[in-house]
C-alpha cells in the first residue's frame, strides 16, 4: 500500500496514522505537508489526521479545508482513492465538503477521551470489508467537537445510501442518529470521530481498528 | 511609572528586602536605573534563586549511574539503555508548580503551568511524550474550589490536548488547607538520544542570539514576583501579571525547536519562563561565562510602545531564545517561516561579562552578570521544630462496610474520571496505562522499541503534616513503590516542594524535616533527585498549606510484555498481601473520613523493608507469577482490595489472618505493603519464597463473586461500591 498523511500546523496524529498504517499494512507512508500543490503519485490512500489544525481557533477543520493540498485531496477524492479522515481529521472533510455534515460542540461542552464501543453499521465498504462477524468494536476517542450533525434531508439521504459506517452504542455527545462515521455516497472517503491509530495492536488496549486498515490492504489484493 | 517613588521604594514594592537592596547598591557602586532594578528583582525572586531552600536542595543525592544530568538545567536527564539501533536514549523529565496564577486565574494559571513544564523539556532536545498532574483543592464546600477545579482541569485538557502529549497520570486531593492557595504541580517527561542534548550556556563570543515563537506582549509582567510572596485579600487583583497560553503556538515552537536542532545550527538554546528574556538571556550569557548585548527594538511586539523594562519582564509565553552556530541564521529563518514563527536576531555574546540592553538608541541596562547569579542571596533562614503528632492513643470503631462507603465517596478517595476524561491520555499513541487502566503507575512505550517508561507523581499532605520527617520518606518511598508495581526500576525523581512562608521558623522547619527525609530515601532507595522546583508563600492571610514536597518519578521497563497492573485479577486466583501490618492508623483515611479526626502520628516508614518488600514484589512480576498487584496506601488494604476487583471487575472475599480487630485491619496505612495475585497452584510457592526471603507474606483472600467481603465484618455488592466511587465528583461538578 502506498499512503500518504497529511500534516497541518497542529495536527498531533499524524505520527499515530503513519505508524498505524504502516504495522497494520506494511504500506509506504510518505507525510505530506499542507502547503504542497502535489500529492505524491500513485496513493492508494490519504489519511486526514487528529489534532487541533491552526489550534482549531476557527471553527474545527475550517482553516485546514482552505489549505493548499486539500484542492488535492479534492481531486485524489474524486479519481476514487480512499480518503480517510479521523477526528479533526473528519472535522476537515465536513468542512472542506468532501462528506456531509458537520460536527458540533459536544452536548456536554467538555472534551471527552474514552474508549467507545461503536456498531459497524455497513460493513460493505472497502473500509470494513475485513470485520468479522463481530457485534461491537471498541477504540478511543479524544475530542470536544464530536457532535456529528446534519440537516434532516442530508440525514434522511445519508441513512437512505447507507452512509452510516459506524454508530456509537452508547452517544457520548449528542451525535445525530449516533452516528460516529460516514461515508461519501462513491464510499471511498471515510470520516470517523473515535480512532483507529491508537487501537491497531493489543497492548493499545485494542486491536479493533486494524481491521479497517485490512480492509484497505484487502482492496489492492483485490484489485 | 509614577514619578514621586524612589528606586528604593520601587525595590521594596517588587519584593527586594532592604538589605539585598543594598548589595546591590554595593556592587554596582551605584543606583541601579528603573529597568536594572527589575532585572534584579526577579533574578533574586525566591522563584528563580531559591534562596530559601538553596542550602538545604544540596541535601538531596543528585547523582548516580543512571543519571546523565542533575539538577541546574531546565530539566533532569537519565539513561535508559540503548533503542534498537544502538542509539543511547535518555529521558528528560521536571515537574514544576503554577500554583499562586493558577489560583488568580485558574484556566490560564494551569494551562501556561503545563506549556511551562513542556518547554524545559523540549528545550534539552527532548520530544515530550507525557504528561501529569498533582493537584490540590481547598475543600469542596468552600465557595472557590468548585470554579478552580472547573478553570485547571479545562486549563490543563485545553493545553495538552491541543498539543498533543498524553496526560496519563496524575492526584488530587481536597483540603481546608488549600482553601486559600490551590497548587498545580505539572510534571512533563521527553524521550531524546543521549547525545544529542541540548543546554543553555553560551559557548562562544561573537555568535547571534536569535528570539523566536510568539510575540512579546504585556502579560505575565513579574509573575516571578508574585509567585514569591503570600496572598491577601486583594490578590486578584493581580490577575494582569498572570500569562496567557497558546497551546498551538506551543506545538509549532515543538516541531520548530526539534527541527532547529535537528539542523544542527543550535549551540545553546533556553526557553523564556519565569522572568522571561531576563532569565534566559543572564542564564545562557552567565554559564557560558560570557557577556550578552541585546537590542530591544528587534525584539518581536504583540503591542505598541513597550518600554525596555516591559519586554525584559514580561512572561509572554511560548517564547525561545537560541545562540545559533556561526552563519547558520539562514537554516533558522527557513524553518521559523515553515512553522510561521516570528523571529529576530536581538543580540550577540561576547566577552564582556555584562549584559547590556539597548533600545531606541540608547542603553538602559549595563549590569555585570556575576553578582546577578553568584550574588543572588543565600539565606540560612531560622527554624525550629515542626510540630509533630504523637502517636494515637484511641482509634473508634465503625462498621466495616459502612467505613468502606465512606471512604470511596469521600473527595480525596473518590473516582477522579471527571477530571481525565478530559484529558487526552492516548495521542501518540503509545500509552500503555493511565489514569483509566487500574495500574499504579502510567506506562507510555518508548517509541519504537520494547522498552516502556513508568511514571507517577505522590505525596501524602496529611503525613507531612503530621511529620514532615516522616511523610517527606513516605512521598519518596510511596513513588518508588507504585512504579515497582507496575514492574518497572524506579531510576530518579523530579520533586515539586510546595510551602508557606519560609521566614516563618515552623514552616522553615518543615522544608527543611521534608528534605531531610525525602534525602534519606532517595538514598537508601537508590533513587536520585535530578530536577526540582520550589513554591514557597502559599499562604494567604498567615495560613500557610499543607506541607506538599510532590514526588515526580520515572521509572523503566525493559520489555513492556512484562507490566503489570491491578485490572488483571481473575476468579480463582489467590490474594497475598506483602508486607508486615500492624495496624498503623495515625493520620489515615479512616480516621478523618470516618470519624473527622487528624491527628496521629503517620505510618512509619521502614525504607530497608520498602526496598526488600518492593524488590520481592518486583522478581515475582519478572518471573510473571504475580497477575495483578497494586500498592496499599491511602485506605489501606480494603480500599486497595476495591480497587482491583473494580478495576478487574470480579469480586474479592478477604479474610482477617491477624489479632487485628477488623476496621483495623482492614483500613491502617502500615508502609511497604503490596496486594499480589497469583494463580492457586502457585501460592504456597510465593508465601515459601517470601519466607525465604525474609519477607512478611500471608494469603488474605481470594477472587470470587461479584461482592467485596471482609469474613464475617461486611459484604458489598461491587456495584454498589462503584456507584459510590463514581458518583461524587461528577455529582458535585453538577455534570
Amino acid at each position: 500500500m502506498k499512503a500518504a498523511v497529511l500534516v497541518f500546523p497542529g495536527s498531533n496524529c499524524d505520527r499515530d496514522c503513519k505508524v498505524a498504517v504502516e504495522t497494520t499494512t506494511g504500506g509506504h507512508v510518505d507525510m505530506v505537508w499542507h502547503q504542497e500543490t502535489a500529492l505524491p503519485s500513485g496513493l492508494d490512500l490519504i489519511v486526514v489526521p487528529g489534532g487541533f489544525s491552526y489550534g482549531d481557533y476557527l471553527r474545527c477543520g475550517a482553516m485546514a479545508s482552505q489549505s493548499p493540498v486539500m484542492a488535492e485531496v479534492a481531486k485524489a477524492a474524486e479519481r476514487g482513492v480512499s480518503i480517510l479522515g479521523i477526528c479533526n481529521g473528519f472535522q476537515i472533510l465536513c468542512e472542506s465538503g468532501l462528506l456531509p455534515g458537520a460536527l458540533l460542540r459536544n452536548a456536554g461542552l467538555k472534551y471527552i477521551c474514552k474508549p467507545i464501543e461503536l456498531t459497524i453499521e455497513n460493513r460493505n465498504t472497502r473500509f470494513t470489508s475485513a470485520y468479522g462477524d463481530e457485534q461491537t468494536i471498541w477504540m478511543t476517542q479524544g475530542n470536544a467537537d464530536g457532535n456529528f450533525f446534519a440537516d434532516a434531508d442530508t440525514l434522511q439521504s445519508i441513512e437512505d445510501n447507507g452512509q452510516v459506517v459506524f454508530r456509537y452504542v452508547e452517544n457520548p455527545n449528542g451525535s445525530i442518529n449516533n452516528i460516529a462515521g460516514i461515508v461519501n455516497k462513491a464510499g471511498n472517503v471515510l470520516g470517523m470521530m473515535p480512532h483507529p491509530d491508537r487501537a491497531f495492536e493489543p497492548s493499545l488496549g485494542s486491536a479493533d481498528g486494524a481491521p479497517l486498515f485490512h480492509s484497505l490492504q484487502r482492496l489492492l489484493q483485490s484489485a | 511609572m509614577s514619578t514621586t517613588k524612589t528606586i528604593a521604594e520601587y525595590a521594596a514594592e517588587y519584593g527586594l528586602k532592604p538589605d539585598e537592596y543594598q548589595v546591590i547598591l554595593d556592587r554596582l557602586g551605584r543606583e541601579p536605573n528603573y529597568v536594572e532594578l527589575g532585572v534584579f528583582s526577579v533574578m533574586w525572586s525566591e522563584h528563580c534563586s531559591y534562596k530559601s531552600s538553596r542550602l538545604h536542595l544540596r541535601k538531596f543525592p543528585v547523582t548516580g549511574d543512571k543519571v546523565i544530568c542533575g539538577p541546574g538545567e531546565n530539566a533532569g536527564i537519565i539513561d535508559i539503555g540503548e533503542g534498537p539501533d544502538g542509539q543511547k536514549l535518555a529521558c528528560v523529565f521536571k515537574m514544576e508548580s503554577h500554583n499562586h496564577p493558577s489560583y488568580i486565574e485558574p484556566y490560564q494559571g494551569a494551562a501556561t503551568g503545563v506549556g511551562g513544564i513542556m518547554r524545559d523539556v523540549f528545550t534539552m532536545g527532548a520530544r515530550p511524550v507525557a504528561l501529569l498532574n498533582a493537584l490540590r483543592f481547598g475543600e469542596p464546600d468552600h465557595p472557590k474550589t468548585k470554579r478552580i477545579v472547573e478553570g485547571v482541569v479545562a486549563g490543563i485538557g485545553g493545553y495538552g490536548n491541543c498539543v498533543g502529549v498524553p496526560t496519563v497520570a496524575g492526584e488530587t486531593n481536597f483540603h481546608s488547607g488549600y482553601n486559600g492557595n490551590c497548587l498545580v504541580n505539572a510534571m512533563c517527561v521527553g524521550l531524546a538520544d543521549a547525545d544529542k542534548i541540548f543546554y543553555s550556556a553560551a559557548p562562544e563570543p561573537g555568535l547571534p542570539v536569535v528570539y523566536f515563537g510568539s510575540k512579546t506582549g504585556r502579560d505575565g509582567i513579574h509573575g516571578a514576583t508574585m509567585s514569591s510572596a503570600e496572598f491577601s485579600e486583594d490578590s486578584e487583583e493581580k490577575r494582569p501579571t498572570v500569562q496567557v497560553g497558546d497551546p498551538f503556538a506551543e506545538k509549532l515552537l515543538i516541531e520548530a525547536t526539534l527541527e532547529l536542532m535537528a539542523s544542527g545550527a543550535v549551540a545553546a538554546i533556553q526557553d523564556m519562563g519565569a522572568a522571561g528574556l531576563t532569565s534566559s538571556s543572564v542564564e545562557m550569557a552567565g554559564k557560558g561565562g560570557l557577556g550578552i548585548t541585546l537590542d530591544l527594538d528587534k525584539v518581536p511586539q504583540r503591542e505598541e510602545n513597550m518600554s525596555a523594562y516591559e519586554m525584559m519582564l514580561s512572561e509572554s509565553q511560548e517564547r525561545m531564545l537560541a545562540i545559533l552556530k556561526p552563519g547558520r541564521e539562514e537554516d533558522g529563518y527557513r524553518i521559523f517561516k515553515k512553522w510561521g514563527l516570528d523571529a529576530a536576531v536581538i543580540g550577540e555574546t561576547n566577552t564582556s561579562g555584562h549584559i547590556v540592553l539597548t533600545h531606541k538608541g540608547e542603553v538602559v541596562c549595563d549590569l555585570p552578570l556575576g553578582p546577578l547569579s553568584d550574588d543572588a542571596p543565600l539565606y540560612d533562614r531560622p527554624w525550629v521544630e515542626p510540630d509533630t503528632q504523637a502517636p494515637l492513643t484511641r482509634v473508634p470503631v465503625a462498621p466495616v462496610g459502612d467505613a468502606l462507603l465512606t471512604i470511596l465517596k469521600s473527595p480525596d478517595m473518590a473516582s477522579k474520571r471527571w477530571l481525565w476524561e478530559q484529558y487526552d491520555r492516548h495521542v501518540m499513541a503509545d500509552t500503555l496505562a493511565d489514569s483509566a487502566t487500574g495500574a499504579d503507575a502510567g506506562i507510555v512505550r518508548v517509541h519504537g522499541t520494547k522498552k516502556a517508561l513508568a511514571v507517577t507523581s505522590d505525596v501524602t499532605p496529611r503525613y507531612v503534616q503530621a511529620n514532615p520527617y516522616e511523610g517527606g520518606k513516605q512521598a519518596v518511598a510511596e513513588a518508588w513503590r507504585n512504579l515497582t508495581a507496575v514492574g518497572a526500576d524506579p531510576i530518579a525523581i523530579t520533586d515539586n516542594l510546595n510551602f508557606g512562608n519560609p521566614e516563618r521558623p515552623k514552616i522553615m522547619g518543615q522544608i527543611v524535616r521534608a528534605i531531610d527525609g525525602m534525602a534519606e530515601a532517595c538514598r537508601v532507595l537508590n533513587f536520585p533527585v535530578v530536577s526540582g522546583n520550589v513554591s514557597l508563600y502559599n499562604e494567604t492571610n498567615g495560613v500557610a498549606i499543607p506541607p506538599t514536597p510532590t514526588v515526580g518519578a520515572v521509572g523503566l521497563i525493559e520489555d513492556y510484555e512484562n507490566r503489570i497492573g491491578f485490572n488483571s485479577l481473575k476468579n480463582g486466583q489467590v490474594l497475598i498481601l506483602i508486607g508486615d501490618t500492624k495496624g498503623e492508623l495515625g493520620s489515615s483515611i479512616y480516621l478523618r473520613e470516618v470519624h473527622g479526626l487528624e491527628e496521629g502520628a503517620p505510618p512509619p516508614v521502614d525504607l530497608e523493608l520498602e526496598k526488600l518488600n518492593g524488590d520481592f514484589v518486583r522478581s515475582l512480576i519478572h518471573t510473571k507469577t504475580a497477575k495483578a498487584v497494586h500498592d496499599l496506601s491511602d485506605g489501606g488494604l480494603l480500599t486497595a482490595a476495591f480497587d482491583v476487583a473494580a478495576a478487574s471487575n470480579v469480586g474479592i472475599e478477604l479474610k482477617n489472618p491477624t489479632d487485628l480487630e477488623d476496621h483495623v485491619f482492614a483500613f491502617a496505612e502500615d508502609q511497604a505493603r503490596y496486594l499480589v495475585a497469583v494463580d492457586e497452584a502457585s501460592a504456597h510457592l510465593v508465601l515459601a519464597r517470601a519466607a525465604e526471603a525474609g519477607v512478611a507474606a500471608q494469603t488474605v483472600g481470594v477472587a470470587t463473586g461479584t461482592d467485596l467481603v471482609l469474613a464475617g465484618a461486611a459484604s458489598l455488592s461491587l456495584e454498589a461500591l462503584k456507584q459510590a466511587h463514581e458518583s461524587w465528583l461528577p455529582a458535585y461538578m453538577g455534570a
